[in-house]
């Protein structure tokens, strides 16, 4: 049924390293229009790099990204920029510019890429800032914000130039059970109000199954499984089902590697002691 | 085999290691700031075209903050100096009984090197410390990603107002510094010599010649460049939170320092012989 929809986001083949470490291995994934895919893994599982490498900050290996059909790294600079304006961000910390406003950073991509007068722009942001539910705070620093504020007022700012397309970083990470449920209304609400395709990283799993139309699992740079969330929760892989009831794996141990690891592989077998 | 005899090779390998490890991470970051600096300089030119200009408004805030700023500490520093060497100069002449001739020192040492060098060493610890640590603080706080995923190139954004309010500011700030030593040297040489001031300027303005100017101010120019790409580029390639960025704040006034005075040194050979 997914298949017949528009795809917003096309990852293929995706292979990255960092260093000489492979963080991405082969993965696959497709974004379709209107929908929330949640991405999921713990740490380490190369969530986070994975959505760096979507929008376009990181340099891959090997494999293609399409956003919207075209893929950042082989566009002209100038289109780059154009397609860049069509996607918005909303950072795990907020990463607003500390040394401007609330409200001055939410102008920010209006006042760089576009000719309105400032009156304007103004209303613009607050009209942001009330879906955001944070009107009133425009006056303020990011510093004297709380985190699900400031989480909120990046959202304000990924939203500003009325993107079709949402990137989400750890929406939930780091805030109580109260603000991090209200962050997920939010999230249903762009999808819902403004049809807005949105990609969510996330390792909660309750925000993860409220907010999801679909989820990739990905654990050690691979795609486990991407599917609904029953078929998630019904899946008989066993590193899923580890990860869904937080059960840790206890990998079996082999004397030998467990003896290098410890004296920093100076151990030979034949070594006189 | 005996254990000292082994582990011999291994430390002299280390070493020869570290070595080149460090050589080549000097080499990579000279090269970081070369093509910062000729990224630079692309975006003054083609910054326009591309939709991606640099706003004048930011310039005048920076030089604000890298020049008019700065004008307390340098005259203070200046005037000081200048004394100083009025103070030296009669004291070394005076072996020959020739402390009238003091003008001659002081008027080519202050035109030639101390006017640009102090300058060059007093914004170092100033500015130079607070662009490493500015940028340093925003790639912490993915603030730099932020600009990114909103098509707002940093190196535009970020490096050129601050490289272009240096290159204004900096020469002026050094021609300031080397009237005020003037006058130091000046109110000292009259007080112990009995020469009024602007007998001591006429002097001053006779011995100069437009050459001892330029000499001074060119190389204040190169020290406003380093400054600028030195302190940048220790912010954007922090690593690890707070501490890391005291590193590269360290680090930056350090190699900037480092870098005014040995150029200094080679400006002067190249140009003096």
């Amino acid at each position: 049924m997914t298949d017949e929809r528009k795809k917003v986001i096309e990852v293929k083949d995706l292979v990255t390293h960092y260093g000489d470490r492979m963080i991405l291995d082969n993965v696959n994934l497709d974004v379709y229009e209107g929908e929330i895919l949640v991405i999921m893994g713990g740490s380490g599982s190369g969530k986070s790099t994975l959505l760096r490498h979507m929008m376009g900050l990181e340099t891959r290996t090997s494999g293609s990204i399409k956003l919207m059909g075209e893929d950042l790294e082989k566009l002209p600079m100038k289109e780059a920029f154009d397609l860049r304006k069509k996607i918005g961000v909303a950072f795990q910390g907020g990463a607003l510019i500390s040394s401007m406003t609330v409200g001055e950073n939410i102008m920010l991509p209006l006042a760089e890429h576009t000719s309105l007068d400032p009156q304007t722009m103004e209303i613009m942001a607050r009209l942001k800032l009330e879906v955001v539910e944070l009107a009133g705070f425009e006056g303020l620093m990011p510093s004297e914000l709380s985190g699900g504020m400031l989480k909120r007022a990046a959202v304000a700012r990924a939203l500003v130039m009325d993107p079709r397309f949402l990137f989400f970083d750890e929406p939930s990470a780091g805030l109580d059970p109260v603000v991090s449920k209200q962050l997920d209304e939010l999230i249903l609400k762009l999808r819902d109000a403004m049809n807005m395709t949105i990609a969510v990283v996330t390792h909660e799993l309750d925000s993860a199954f409220t907010i999801a139309d679909r989820i990739t699992v990905l654990d050690r740079g691979k795609t486990l499984i991407t599917g609904t969330v029953d078929e998630i929760k019904n899946t008989d892989n066993e590193r899923i089902q580890n990860l869904l009831n937080r059960r840790s794996e206890e990998d079996i141990l082999d004397p030998e590697e467990y003896l290098n690891r410890l004296t920093g592989g100076d151990v030979r077998p034949n070594a006189v002691w | 085999m005996d254990e000292t005899d082994e582990q011999k090779p291994n430390k002299a390998k280390a070493f020869v290691e570290n070595v080149g490890h460090y050589a080549v991470s000097s080499v990579k970051e000279i090269g970081y700031g070369g093509s910062l600096l000729a990224e630079s300089i692309f975006w003054v030119f083609a910054g326009p075209k591309l939709r991606q200009p640099v706003r004048l408004h930011q310039i005048a805030a920076q030089m604000m903050e890298v020049g008019i700023k700065a004008i307390p500490i340098v005259a203070i520093m200046s005037l000081t100096i200048g004394i100083m060497l009025a103070i030296q100069g009669i004291h070394s002449l005076r072996i020959f009984g020739a402390e009238s001739q003091v003008t001659f020192g002081i008027a080519l040492s202050v035109s030639r090197e101390f006017a640009s060098l102090i300058t060059g060493i007093l914004v170092a610890g100033r500015s130079g410390a607070a662009f490493a640590a500015r940028l340093g603080t925003m790639t912490i706080n993915q603030e730099v990603d932020a600009l990114h995923v909103m098509a707002i190139n940093p190196v535009r954004y970020l490096v050129v107002p601050t490289l272009l309010a240096m290159m204004i500011m900096i020469p002026l700030l050094t021609w300031m510094a080397e009237l005020i030593m003037f006058l130091g040297a000046g109110l000292y040489v009259g007080a112990e010599l009995g020469i009024s001031l602007a007998a001591f300027f006429d002097q001053v303005i006779n011995i100069l010649s437009l050459d001892d100017v330029l000499h001074g101010l060119a190389k204040s120019f190169i020290f406003a460049i380093l400054i600028t790409i030195i302190g940048i580029g220790n912010g954007a390639s922090v690593r690890g939170g707070a501490e890391g960025v005291g590193r590269v704040t360290t680090r930056a006034v350090v190699q900037s320092i480092s870098a005014i005075i040995v150029t200094d040194m080679i400006f002067a050979f190249m140009v003096t012989r």
